[in-house]
């Protein structure tokens, strides 16, 4: 039995090994700081984490909530801190659904595909999703406006068919409030390029 | 402060007491009035959380806000009617609480002692005033979740004032732990998760090993969609989790516990935070518990969405950070669990059963129920039924009962057709078996399984060779890959039940199905797996004659397989304005301006993309002419007996 994310060497505070800083596209100077300032958010995390075996989801999980999705590179950064094979870090990443490896787009639509919301017509909002959005499940529109998700189950069967934007959850829904979901996303990203 | 002792709980106890009492229906003359929130997942979506606190800022701007008190509390269970507002002292209970109402709720009820009567439950005609006189919580027994809705989930002492607490205190000071292995043995409690193994016995064997440390462990993924009872009790008695916990500790010799939860349950990760934080600075968490040379501590663990971990040597492997892929059984995980320690692990409506059997008596305990299903079981409601919602009933309450009578039967006036149970291990029960008391042995029988508790209830509108293909869709996408039958297996099962709705199917498809299940469910190593053909077995005993009038007729008879529905053109709401020439790409339309627009069935694609862009809403979609006339000849949803198949 193999013990992950423990004993990881001592993160040295301040200090981004530069292989993490040079990849990407050429940036800005605010935005590498700003890039290193997540690494730096990171390092503090894994920190308190490996101290205890067996913290790696969570670490995950946390990387993911500051950089919104988990790329090689982090994965990759992740996998020396606490020394833990690369290939163990992107396993577990790749097994779990609530992990994503792709950047997300302003508005991420999670469409509920539990039992309750099946039978309540989820499918028919998802075909309106794709339909409007030109996009299937799982992909992020050309403009970075739209992600579309599934979720499981997130308990609020009363309440189905269930549709949660940026994390709101919107109960109840029906074809038409799902068009006017997207038309006041749409508006609301109108609204903030007039105001830049 | 630290509760060391026994007095030093009835302190608590003696400062919330009135508080509480007045919940349960006291009229003690405290003086105040006490306004209760539901807080739970379904009612804070539905914007509990607003509710409350512009309660709050109008009974600050009225002054009131010494005489009333706002208090958090967990699911009543009536989500369907959420978000629900109770106001006590007289147990009123509102639904349908929106915060443009506070107002007038703080002016015509809090203020003026009068009922406002638009807020009330309709019970077809009449308002109900009183929780007490709606059928939905008159027909249920309410033990595990006898706190929920009645204290504040993010205050101790509200728990401790419910005698919480008390049955730990008890054993550390008093009680050996064999004599409390013994007493939930005798209480005949069955795990709750879903496979029944007595709770009693699996103490005993995690007591039996040597190896040190021992772990306790709660198992929180509730990954069952359609299934939300852990998550209510999490979100309205997490003390009670923690307490049983503690015991169970106690009882195996263990010094600490895990609960691993899911990442999609934010509201009862929160509350668990907080009520972890209150016990570890109660003393009842930490180290030398009641003064005795006893430790106890508890930590969360976060599951990432992968329903493979509510299976228990899965979930081993998550709670270690790893990839969740079951292992092999034996070495149980009682013998060899987490870092290879024995560890015990319990669902958790089992654990929040554990302080009522130990505060009320096994002997009470062993009286409910049914002969081999003690005590109660919560169950989820959703689907096409009236009132969705948490309820608690006896082990061997019939469906009827939780269908027709707490569930106030079937929405829009549909007829019943199937209820799920057991999510997607389970399987669907027909009509004929609704009178029949349900506990683990009888639903096995029938070919379901108590599963966690969550219960579908479908209609005529529901297709059960669609709800087969939509089970076997999420077991296959959830198969963790790693024996054959069940990452193959499945996928193969799913090819086939794809073909069967899209019309493409064959007569032998129906016996390829069935012994491609047994073989899966024979074969697989996990739970997930042995399971996972339930609902395509449960489907094809009670509704073949759907299965055949998908593969021989091509209808689908509740109108929802797409590829097998027909869409016409009403001639008398066509404007002939040709948009739907322009959207079918197969052609198949055919007309001309000024005259109404036909589409030739056999060229049709069924895409629907005329329907989005017809103007008058004039295509319609149905099932095929012949289905009538089948359906006169007698094949109706269900009837699938051989006699029936014959005639035809």
């Amino acid at each position: 039995m193999t013990q992950e994310a423990y004993g990881g060497q001592k993160t040295q505070e301040g200090k981004i090994p530069a292989a993490f800083m040079q990849e990407g596209p050429i940036e800005e100077k605010a935005d590498k700081e700003k890039t290193k300032n997540k690494f730096l958010e990171l390092d503090r995390y894994i920190d308190i984490y490996t101290k205890e075996p067996g913290q790696l989801i969570i670490i995950l999980k946390k990387a993911q909530d500051i950089f919104g999705y988990l790329s090689e590179q982090v994965q990759a950064y992740i996998a020396e801190k606490t020394s833990t094979p690369v290939s163990e870090v992107n396993g577990v990443v790749t097994f779990y659904s609530f992990f994503l490896t792709e950047p997300q787009g302003k508005y991420t639509l999670d469409l509920c595909t539990g039992t309750a919301c099946y039978i309540k017509g989820a499918q028919e909002l998802m075909e309106i999703l794709k339909d409007s959005l030109q996009i299937d499940a799982g992909e992020t529109t050309p403009d970075n406006l739209f992600t579309i998700n599934t979720t499981r189950c997130i308990g609020a069967c009363g309440l189905a068919p269930i549709v949660i934007v940026n994390g709101n959850v919107h109960g109840n829904t029906s074809p038409d409030e799902i068009k006017k979901i997207i038309r006041k996303c749409r508006k609301g990203e109108e609204i903030a390029d007039k105001n830049h | 402060m630290q509760i060391k002792t026994i007095d030093g709980l009835n302190i608590v106890k003696e400062k919330y007491l009135p508080l509480v009492k007045q919940r349960l229906g006291h009229s003690n003359g405290i003086g105040i009035s006490q306004v209760m929130v539901c807080s739970g997942t379904s009612c804070i979506s539905g914007e509990s959380q607003d509710v409350r606190r512009e309660l709050e800022r109008e009974l600050e701007r009225r002054n009131l806000q010494n005489s009333v008190q706002v208090i958090k509390t967990g699911c009543f269970g009536f989500c369907q009617h959420g978000p629900i507002v109770m106001i006590h002292p007289g147990e009123h209970f509102y639904c349908r609480v929106k915060p443009q109402d506070v107002k007038k709720l703080v002016e015509t009820h809090l203020v003026n002692s009068q009922v406002v009567e638009e807020l009330q439950y309709q019970n077809k005609s009449e308002k109900v005033n009183n929780i007490e006189d709606i059928h939905f919580f008159k027909a249920q027994k309410r033990i595990v979740l006898q706190n929920c809705g009645v204290i504040d989930p993010e205050e101790i002492g509200e728990y401790i004032a419910r005698d919480g607490y008390y049955a730990l205190a008890d054993i550390i000071l008093n009680k050996k732990p064999a004599e409390i292995i013994d007493r939930i043995k005798k209480s005949g409690l069955r795990g709750r998760g879903g496979a029944g193994f007595p709770t009693g016995r699996k103490w005993e064997m995690a007591a039996m090993q040597e190896a040190n440390p021992k772990y306790i462990l709660c198992n929180a993924d509730e990954g069952d969609p359609g299934a939300f009872m852990d998550r209510s009790i999490l979100e309205g008695d997490p003390h009670s989790i923690l307490e049983a916990m503690t015991v169970a500790g106690y009882c195996i010799g263990a010094a600490q516990g895990y609960i691993y939860i899911r990442a999609e349950y934010p509201v009862a990760v929160e509350r668990l935070e907080i009520a972890i934080d209150q016990a570890r600075e109660y003393g009842l968490l930490g180290k030398n518990l009641f003064d005795a040379d006893f430790d106890f501590d508890i930590d969360l663990r976060f599951g990432a969405g992968a329903f493979v971990c509510g299976e228990e040597t899965a979930l081993l492997h998550s709670v270690m950070g790893q990839r969740g892929e079951p292992h092999p059984r034996p070495p149980y995980p009682a013998q060899e669990g987490l870092w290879g320690k024995p560890t015990l692990i319990s669902n958790v409506e089992t654990y929040a059963n554990v302080p009522v059997i130990l505060r009320r008596g096994w002997e009470w305990y062993s009286g409910q129920g049914s002969a081999t299903s003690k005590g109660s079981k919560v169950f989820s409601l959703a689907g096409k039924i009236n009132n969705t919602g948490l309820i608690e009933v006896p082990m061997g309450t019939s469906l009827r009962t939780i269908i027709f009578d707490i569930g106030g039967g079937i929405a829009n006036g549909k007829n019943f057709k199937a209820v799920q149970t057991g999510g997607p291990s389970g399987g669907c029960i027909p009509a004929k078996y609704l009178d029949l008391p349900i506990d683990y042995e009888s639903l096995k029988e029938i070919g379901s399984m108590m599963g966690s508790g969550g219960m579908i209830v479908m209609d005529e509108d529901n297709c059960m060779v669609d709800i087969a293909r939509f089970y076997v869709e999420f077991t296959q996408d959830e198969s963790c890959g790693r024996c054959t039958p069940c990452r193959v297996g499945t996928k193969r099962l799913l090819e086939i039940l794809k073909r069967i709705t899209e019309g493409k199917g064959e007569m032998e498809d129906l016996e390829l199905l069935e012994e491609l299940a047994y073989d899966i469910r024979d074969a697989s190593l996990c739970g997930l797996g042995q399971t996972a053909p339930n609902p395509v077995i449960s489907t094809l005993r009670y509704f073949r004659g759907e299965y055949v009038a998908h593969i021989r007729d091509k209808i689908c008879p509740a109108g929802v397989c797409k590829a097998l529905l027909d869409y016409t053109i009403d001639e008398a709401k066509c404007a002939a304005c040709g948009l739907c020439v322009k959207a079918c790409a197969a052609g198949a339309i055919s007309g001309a301006k000024g005259e109404p627009y036909r589409i030739d069935p056999d060229k049709c694609i069924r895409c629907a993309a005329c329907v989005a862009k017809c103007p008058k809403d004039a295509i319609s979609k149905g099932i095929r002419k012949e289905a009538a006339n089948i359906a006169e000849r007698g094949v109706q949803p269900g009837a699938g007996s051989r006699e029936e198949r014959a005639a035809l």
